[in-house]
């Protein structure tokens, strides 16, 4: 008789389990990298940094920085002459000859405390010869501007990425679907718009931090708060000439990424420095000033937009033009830059389309990856003049969206079909949830209500082999234990990672931990926490783990118990039989197998199940149309809806309501889901309201957390509603896609089209200050 | 550089420290006596990571100097917990899905645990006015907010069951 317990035992997935790490946060027992204690051994760099956005390098004179007492080491960049880069090796370690913005690094220096190696800071003399910077992507595409990098042409570069060497423009996505230019003769509706989108951070509350040490063999060891533990041994390993396996990465708790901590930008230079000083651990953490510019930031972007529709609102052609401010170097970049291209329609079926993406080059701090990836940059535009072109021909603008956005099996600009969505259900939940039909009156008489709404799509942007894998181990109690390769965030992914090793193995969620810190040397491979692809493709190897442990689980059982294995199952922790109604618990047998009969001998073995995922249908697209039949892996979908008062005293903004539903393919955990939801949207809000990186001649004025204002508590929209659509993913885990990024995508146009519902004013881009929305009031007549 | 020995109680015990004049709190516990539930986010009093309660105040510990505290008494994230028994804003920050990276947390724990001390039911405007200074990229605040009236119940459940006299 099979205990009732066994068969009511509901599956740990689509529950709202708590955090797998919630306790040892909440008791300041989670160990951050800054928290490792390296004893008296560790000493500490600083990094002598470029004062010109663009300069050539004469000279470089160490020698009474390398006399102060208590320094250790001084590097430069003589002494590694390897490049370094993700889909473009376009940087080095340290510049060697030419300084490309303010901040770039030019020498190393370790010393026994942070202030000896300050001080050795201002001893290092460096000559340059400036040059004459481009801070502005539209100027850097002309034949006139200065070339930031004359070698372009010689660099490494991934396949799916097209510089013009001889210019500026380190990759040119071209998307050219039917005939734009015959198309906007049957619009009876065409709108044309120009945007510029700031540069913004991404603000983790951990600013970057790297300890690195290389032993007498000349192995490395890196520890470092970090999105990509493996693309970094990859990435360091070969601009410094290692082997991989030489080289190690551990990555304890992480406070906060957003794509800032994805790729290798300042921990090379810990490597880099520790190399010369052997058996010595060397800490590089930066300052909140230099998180603000020599991290990555958010690429700068201009952007011009041209769309038209018939007299029923039926888009027929867009034409659209961005000129991303990639920065520096774009060894990153390049692929944000790609990604917008590919989606440059947004989420809407569209006959004829041109879309011509370019990273460009300037002397501005690097531009990389964040959460979003284009997305929020691009539809931040988009997204605005989908409403204008509505309203132009004189539809609802939520209407018009229900009509032309992707459904299941709709034609993409790329070519091939899009795969199931919910897309259409996401704009109607979002704008019933608003109450999109009422019209509400202002709180007060000196303020205006409005409402918007915005739709978005993303999806992956990955190399096309992007792989995952991890394995499963069980203990003598039974109880397991899961590794992987990818990382928390914050975002939730070991948690997920253990409700799905739960559910495909058939024990409880309380029964599952996951093996952190990742470490290169005992997790296995994941390529890098990024893109939203973690649920999916981690979650996918971690199924596939979990049946492994299953198969050789019932295939021992069966044999013992003369059975075969279609008849037994893993249920609650325990293998039971449908047929023979026998049941033993997995402790009964993953450690020390089971005995023959007769005492002749035992059968099976500790057991340890491994799994790997990796897409395999991705092709590749076009360099000249951007055509091709599955471009990438698959799209997540969702919409955004906003109400809020602009307040004519001020100009300021108070978001009342804010809505989000997004199709995530099925929730594994549905209140991490609606927390990515939440998270995302004050993000998006804060880059609609406050965020801007004020460059002046390539340099910041506002590196720290008082000029650069994010949202705080006090911002946040009266209330949030948050709204999960499942429309399954074919290859998804319980049909899951990612949620992580999408979340802030349509935030700042919901919030642009809601304003202009408030005042009938729209802005060439944001942040929408209270200064700048009065001023524009003041413009416009609606306040004296 | 002068040093100078001081006295505190940490966490409700009794501690003495060498301190160098220029030291903050904030590295004293954390590199002197290895609290390192408190974070450093800034070291600029802009970000709150750091905010340990000095005599029952909130304070960003990167803003005080070590050698200011002789003879006062710190609570840090470490020490809101006794006897394994989670303080009700601990549990209610668990509760409510409201921790996503953590670096935060310890910041907001202290400030919350400080204005549930001197005002036992907060409003939502007064929640969110207490935790302006700690500064969270992750949850967008709501669910803080939610798990700091959350933690006000349950104390005034707990105090409740407590006879007075």
């Amino acid at each position: 008789m099979i205990k009732a317990s066994a068969t009511n035992f509901p599956s740990p997935v689509g529950e709202s389990k708590p955090r797998i790490d919630a306790r040892e946060k909440i008791t300041g027992a989670a160990v951050y990298t800054d928290d490792l204690q390296f004893g008296s051994a560790l000493l500490h760099a600083r990094i002598k940094r470029s004062p010109y956005p663009h300069a050539l390098i004469k000279r470089i004179d160490v020698s009474k920085a390398r006399a102060l007492p208590g320094v250790k080491a001084i590097v430069t960049g003589q002494d590694f002459p390897g490049y370094i880069g993700l889909y473009l090796r376009d940087r080095y370690i340290f510049c060697r000859d030419r300084v490309r913005y303010v901040g770039d690094p030019v020498a190393g220096v370790a010393a026994v405390s942070e202030t000896a190696a300050e001080q050795a800071l201002d001893l290092i003399e460096v000559e340059y010869e400036v040059l004459e910077p481009v801070l502005d992507p539209e100027f850097g595409v002309n034949a006139e501007a200065p070339l930031i990098h004359p070698d372009l042409g010689k660099y490494e570069v991934v396949n799916f990425i097209f510089p013009k060497p001889g210019t500026n423009i380190s990759n040119h996505f071209k998307l050219r679907k039917g005939n734009v230019d015959s198309a906007w003769g049957k619009c009876a509706a065409i709108i044309e718009r120009k945007y510029r989108i700031p540069h913004i951070q991404h603000v983790p509350i951990e600013p970057h931090i790297a300890i690195a040490k290389v032993d007498d063999k000349g192995d490395v060891t890196l520890w470092a708060s970090s999105q990509s533990p493996f693309a970094q041994r990859n990435l360091i390993a070969q601009s410094l000439g290692l082997s991989q396996s030489e080289m190690r990465v551990i990555s304890p708790s992480v406070g906060g990424g957003f794509g800032s901590k994805a790729g290798v930008s300042m921990e090379s230079l810990a490597v880099a420095i520790a190399m010369k000083v052997n058996g010595h651990p060397v800490k590089l953490r930066l300052t909140r000033e230099e998180e603000f510019y020599t991290a990555f930031v958010r690429q700068g972007l201009v952007a011009y937009f041209k769309m038209g529709c018939d007299e029923k609102g039926q888009l027929l052609a867009m034409e659209n033009k961005f000129y991303w401010d990639g920065g520096a170097y774009t060894e990153y970049g390049v692929n944000i830059t790609r990604a917008a291209g590919y989606s440059c329609t947004g989420p809407y079926e569209v006959p004829n389309v041109k879309g011509d993406s370019y990273c460009v080059y300037t002397n501005h701090p690097v531009g990389g990856p964040m959460r979003g990836f284009g997305m929020p940059e691009m539809h931040a535009g988009l997204e605005q003049c989908i409403d204008d072109l509505a309203i132009q021909i004189g539809m609802d603008t939520v209407a018009f969206r229900k009509l032309n956005c992707l459904k299941t099996n709709s034609i993409l600009a790329t070519g091939g079909r899009i795969h199931p969505i919910g897309l259409d259900q996401c704009i109607e939940k979002a704008a019933e949830e608003i109450e999109w039909e009422k019209k509400v009156p202002a709180s007060a008489p000196n303020k205006r209500r409005g409402k918007g709404v915005a739709a978005m799509w993303k999806a992956p942007a990955m190399p096309p082999n992007a792989g995952s894998s991890a394995w499963v181990e069980l203990a003598e109690d039974g109880k397991v234990n899961v590794g992987v390769g990818g990382q928390d965030l914050g975002q939730g992914a070991f948690t997920i990672s253990a409700q799905m090793a739960a559910a495909a193995l058939g024990v409880p969620y309380e029964s599952v931990r996951v093996a952190v810190p990742v470490d290169t040397r005992y997790s296995p491979y994941e390529w890098q926490t990024v893109a939203s692809r973690l649920t999916w493709s981690m979650g996918n190897a971690i199924v596939n783990a979990a049946k492994d442990v299953r198969r050789q689980v019932l295939d021992l059982v069966a044999e013992d118990w003369e059975e075969s294995p279609d008849e037994l199952d893993i249920v609650n922790g325990v293998v039971i039989s449908y047929k023979s109604e026998k049941e033993t618990p997995l402790k009964n047998l993953v450690i020390y197998g089971l005995p023959n009969p007769d005492g002749r001998g035992w059968k099976g073995g500790p057991i340890i199940g491994r799994g790997n995922f990796m897409p395999n249908d991705v092709t590749g697209l076009d360099a000249e149309t951007g055509q091709g039949e599955h471009g990438v892996v698959h799209y997540t979908t969702g919409a955004q809806a906003i109400e809020l008062e602009v307040d004519l005293d001020t100009g300021r903004i108070e978001i009342i309501k804010g809505v989000a539903a997004f199709d995530v393919g099925k929730a594994i955990n549905p209140d991490m889901v609606k927390a990515q939801m939440e998270g995302g949207m004050v993000q998006g809000l804060s880059s609609a309201l406050f965020e801007q990186l004020q460059l002046k001649d390539g340099f910041l004025q506002n590196p720290n957390l008082v000029d650069y204002r994010i949202a705080t508590s006090t911002d946040i929209p009266r209330e949030m509603k948050s709204i999960i659509v499942e429309v399954p993913q074919d290859d998804g885990p319980w049909g899951a896609r990612g949620i992580g990024e999408h979340s802030m995508v349509p935030t700042l146009p919901a919030i642009a089209n809601a304003i202009y519902d408030a005042i009938g004013i729209r802005f060439d881009g944001p942040p929408f200050t209270a200064e700048k929305v009065y001023l524009a009031m003041l413009d416009a007549g609606i306040v004296k | 550089m002068a040093f100078h020995k001081i006295s505190i109680t940490i966490n409700k015990e009794s501690e003495q420290v060498v301190v160098p004049s220029n030291m903050t709190l904030m590295q004293m516990l954390r590199e002197s006596l290895a609290l390192t539930g408190t974070k450093n986010g800034c070291s600029a009093g802009e970000c709150g990571a750091c905010t340990v309660l000095l005599n029952g105040q909130p304070v960003n510990s990167c803003m005080v100097l070590a050698v200011e505290c002789d003879g006062a008494e710190i609570i840090t994230v470490e020490g809101l917990a006794h006897d394994r028994q989670l303080d009700p804003i601990q549990e209610a920050i668990i509760e409510s899905g409201a921790v996503q990276c953590g670096f935060c947390t310890p910041g907001i724990l202290i400030s919350s645990r400080a204005l549930l001390d001197r005002n036992p039911d907060p409003t939502e405007d007064e929640i969110g006015e207490a935790l302006v200074g700690n500064l969270c990229r992750c949850t967008g605040y709501a669910r803080i907010i939610e798990a700091v009236k959350k933690a006000a119940r349950t104390k005034a459940i707990i105090a409740q069951s407590i006879p007075t006299d």
